[in-house]
C-alpha cells in the first residue's frame, strides 16, 4: 500500500519528498518494515485459525475461555462494565460488525463465536502506547508490561476490536484459583490476550487450542508455507476481522 | 491597596474558601479513587474515556484561545487588546493547568506517570500532546511573569520576549492540533476518524476561550472597576461571531458527509448523540441543548445592533461557552466510544466522586485565574490611579 501511494505521489513529481515523507510518517506510525531475522534465523510468525464450523458444532461450549482464564488469573467481574476478557464469544454479526450482510450469512446470525487480541500486524495499539508498554514481539505477539503501563487506556480507544480489558478494580480477590505460574495483575492497567507466550516458550501451544474438544482452534506459523494454520488457510475460504482497517489481524476464521 | 483590586477583600477571600471548599471535597474522592480504582467513576470497558479526559479537550481549547488576543496585539499592533491579552495569557496558564490535572486524575497508576518521560515514544500522539502542552504552560507563564514584571516597573518588556511571543503563537495552534490528532488518528473510531477535527477543535476553541474571556472581563470590571474597555470586548464580540459560525459550519458539512453518505459507521454515532441508541438516549437532551445553544448564541452574535448591546453580548457568550462546552466537554468523547467496536451500546453517567474530582479541577484553575488576574489588576493599578495606558506595554514585535 505504501509503495503505490510512493509511487502516485512520484508521478505527480513529487517523488524525493514522497520518499522522505512516507518515510518518517512511518517512523512516526512505528510501522517500519518487517524485521529481518539477523543471521538467518528464521522468525515464526504466530497465528491462529478458527474453524467456525467446527467451533458452532460444540454450540454453547466454553472451555477454550476457561482454560484461557485458569492459566493467566483472569478474574471475574460481575458487572459488565468492568470485565476483564483475553477469549470470549461474540455473536457472529458483532465480531464481525456485519451490518446489511443481508442474507448472505443466515446459517452463522446470532452465533457465538470465539474473538481475543488478533495480534495485528501492523497494531494501532502498539502505535499509540505513551509508554512502550504494549510492543510487538519479532514472532508477532503483542505483549503487555503490567509494570510499566500507566493506565491511560489510550491503546483500548486505538484498538478496533475491543480486545483489551482495563482493570477499573483491584482484580486479584476477583481470580477464581490463583495459578503460581503466572503473574496477578493490579488494578489500573490494561490486559489482554498474549497468545500464551509464557508457554510457547516452552514448546506448548497455546491453552485455549489444547483446551478445545472440537479441535477447533488451530495455531502455529504463519510464514510457514507448510504449517498447519496455513494448510488450513488454503483448503478453505477465511476471513479477518475488519481488514479494511489495514490492522492486518493475525486471527483468520474459516466459514 | 492590593486587598481593594477584587472590589473588597472579604468577597475575595470567600471566593478562594468557596474553592478551596471545593478542592478539598474533590481531593477526598481523589483518595476514594486512589484507594479503589477507577471503578468508582461511570467509566466501563466500553466507554473508557469520559468525564476527566472530555474536560481535558475542552480546557485545551480555552488555553489554545489565548491566541485570539495575544496575535493581534503583539503582531498586529493592535493596542485595543492591550489591557485583556495579559488576561488572556493568565486564563491560557490555567486551562492548561487544568488539562494536565485532567490527564493526571484520569491515569490507572498515577505514580508512574514518569514513565511517559522515562519511555519517550514519538510514534505516540499522547507523548506529543504532553510535550506541547508542557511547552505551551512554560511560554505563557514566562510571557505573562516578564510582561507584568515590565509594567511593575514602568520599562517596557525585555527585547528577548519578541521571538517568544511569535512562538507562543503557533504553539497555541499546535495544542489543540495535537490534541484533535490524538483522536481522529484512531482507525475504527468512526466520530473521530474525520480530517475535520483539528479544524472543528480550533474553530470551536476560538469561540469558547475568547467568549469566556468576555465574561470574565465584564465580572472583571464588575467587581474591582478594571477594564479592558468596550472596543476590546466588542472585538472580542465579532471575533466570537465568525469563529462560531465557522465551528457551526463544520459541523454541519461534518453532518452532510456523514449523512448523506448513509455509511453506517459513522451515522451510529450521531445517532447515538442525538436520537438514541437501543434505547441508550441519556445524551440526547444535552445534545440538543448544546444545539439550541449555538443556534441562539449565533442569532444574537450575527446581528450587530443585538451584539453591541454588552448586556445581550454576556448572554450570548454565555452560551457559546455552555453550548461548546456540553459538545466537547462531554459528547464529543462519549459519543465516540458508543456504539463500541463491537457495536455495543453503553451508556456513561459521571458518577458521584468523579463529577467532585472534575469540579475540584475546575476550583483549582479558578483559584489560579483569580490570583493571577489579581496579581494583574494590582499590577496595573487600582481604579481612578495611574492608568495603565501611560506605561502599558509596547509590543515588542513590530507589525
Ligand atoms: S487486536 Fe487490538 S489489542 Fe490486539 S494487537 Fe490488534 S489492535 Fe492491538
Ligand atoms: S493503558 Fe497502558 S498499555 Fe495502554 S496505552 Fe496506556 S500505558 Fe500503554
Amino acid at each position: 500500500m505504501s509503495v503505490d501511494r510512493r509511487a502516485f505521489l512520484g508521478a505527480a513529481g513529487l517523488c524525493a519528498l514522497a520518499v522522505t515523507g512516507t518515510r518518517s510518517l512511518e517512523a512516526l506510525a512505528g510501522t517500519g518494515r518487517p524485521e529481518t531475522a539477523p543471521q538467518g534465523r528464521r522468525v515464526p510468525r504466530w497465528g491462529m485459525v478458527v474453524d467456525l464450523r467446527r467451533c458452532l458444532q460444540a454450540d454453547g461450549c466454553t472451555d477454550c475461555i476457561a482454560a484461557c482464564e485458569r492459566a493467566h488469573n483472569v478474574p471475574r467481574l460481575p458487572s459488565r462494565a468492568h470485565e476483564v476478557k483475553w477469549i470470549w464469544r461474540e455473536p457472529y454479526e458483532r465480531a464481525f460488525a456485519q451490518r446489511g450482510s443481508g442474507y448472505a450469512d443466515e446459517a452463522l446470525r446470532g452465533k457465538l463465536v470465539p474473538v481475543l487480541c488478533n495480534h495485528c500486524d501492523n497494531p494501532p495499539c502498539v502505535r499509540v502506547c505513551p509508554v512502550k508498554a504494549t510492543w510487538k514481539r519479532e514472532d508477532g505477539i503483542v505483549m503487555m508490561d503490567w509494570h510499566r503501563c500507566i493506565g491511560c487506556r489510550y491503546c483500548m480507544a486505538a484498538c478496533p476490536y475491543g480486545a483489551r480489558s482495563f482493570n477499573w478494580l483491584d482484580p486479584r480477590p476477583r481470580v477464581k484459583e490463583v495459578n503460581p505460574d503466572f503473574p496477578t495483575r493490579t488494578r489500573g492497567v490494561v490486559e489482554k490476550c498474549n497468545f500464551c507466550e509464557e508457554r510457547l516458550a516452552q514448546g506448548r501451544g497455546p491453552a485455549c487450542v489444547e483446551a478445545c474438544r472440537e479441535r477447533a482452534l488451530a495455531f502455529g506459523d504463519l510464514r510457514d508455507p507448510g504449517s498447519q494454520v496455513r494448510e488450513q488457510l488454503r483448503s478453505r475460504h477465511a476471513m479477518r476481522r475488519k481488514p479494511e482497517l489495514g490492522t492486518e489481524p493475525s486471527v483468520y476464521y474459516r466459514a | 491597596m492590593p486587598d481593594r483590586a477584587f472590589g473588597g477583600g472579604g468577597r475575595y477571600w470567600a471566593w478562594l474558601g468557596v474553592l478551596a471548599t471545593l478542592i478539598v471535597a474533590g481531593a477526598l474522592a481523589y483518595q476514594r479513587q486512589l484507594a479503589l480504582g477507577l471503578g468508582i467513576t461511570g467509566l466501563s470497558r466500553d466507554v473508557t474515556w469520559g468525564l476527566y479526559i472530555a474536560q481535558f479537550t475542552f480546557l485545551v481549547g480555552v488555553a489554545a484561545s489565548a491566541v485570539v488576543v495575544v496575535l493581534p496585539y503583539y503582531l498586529h499592533d493592535y493596542r485595543v487588546f492591550g489591557r485583556i491579552t495579559i488576561l488572556g495569557e493568565c486564563l491560557a496558564v490555567s486551562a492548561v493547568a487544568m488539562c494536565l490535572l485532567f490527564v493526571f486524575v484520569d491515569m490507572g497508576q498515577p505514580a508512574r506517570a514518569l514513565n511517559v518521560l522515562l519511555y519517550p515514544t514519538p510514534s505516540s500522539i499522547m507523548f506529543w500532546d504532553m510535550l506541547v502542552l508542557a511547552g505551551y504552560l512554560g511560554l505563557n507563564a514566562v510571557i505573562a511573569r516578564a510582561t507584568l514584571a515590565a509594567e511593575h516597573r514602568g520599562v517596557p518588556p525585555p527585547r528577548w520576549l519578541g521571538p517568544v511571543i511569535v512562538l507562543s503563537i503557533p504553539w497555541a495552534v499546535s495544542i489543540h492540533t495535537v490534541t484533535a490528532f490524538l483522536y481522529s488518528g484512531l482507525p475504527g473510531r468512526h466520530l473521530w476518524l474525520t480530517a475535520l477535527l483539528a479544524p472543528r477543535f480550533l474553530a470551536s476553541a476560538f469561540a469558547s476561550g475568547p467568549a469566556l474571556l468576555i465574561l470574565l472581563a465584564m465580572l472583571l470590571r464588575r467587581l474591582t472597576g478594571f477594564d479592558v474597555g468596550r472596543e476590546a470586548l466588542q472585538k472580542l464580540g465579532l471575533i466570537v461571531a465568525y469563529t462560531m459560525t465557522v465551528n457551526v459550519f463544520f459541523v454541519l458539512v461534518e453532518l452532510f458527509t456523514v449523512f448523506y453518505s448513509q455509511a453506517p459507521e459513522a451515522i451510529d454515532h450521531f445517532e447515538f448523540l442525538f436520537l438514541g441508541l437501543e434505547g441508550q438516549a441519556g445524551l440526547v437532551p444535552w445534545m440538543w441543548a448544546s444545539v439550541i445553544l449555538a443556534v441562539l448564541s449565533l442569532g444574537l452574535l450575527l446581528t450587530p445592533r443585538l451584539r453591541r448591546d454588552m448586556r445581550l453580548l454576556a448572554a450570548a457568550c454565555a452560551m457559546v461557552f455552555a453550548s461548546l462546552w456540553m459538545d466537547k466537554g462531554l459528547g464529543l468523547i462519549v459519543g465516540g466510544f458508543v456504539p463500541s467496536p463491537l457495536g455495543e451500546v453503553t451508556g456513561y453517567v459521571p458518577t458521584l466522586p468523579e463529577v467532585a474530582i472534575a469540579l475540584a479541577i475546575w476550583a483549582v484553575g479558578s483559584l489560579l485565574a483569580s490570583v493571577l488576574f489579581k496579581v494583574v489588576v494590582a499590577v496595573r493599578g487600582e481604579p481612578g490611579g495611574p492608568d495603565s495606558h501611560s506605561r502599558s506595554v509596547r509590543a515588542p514585535v513590530e507589525a
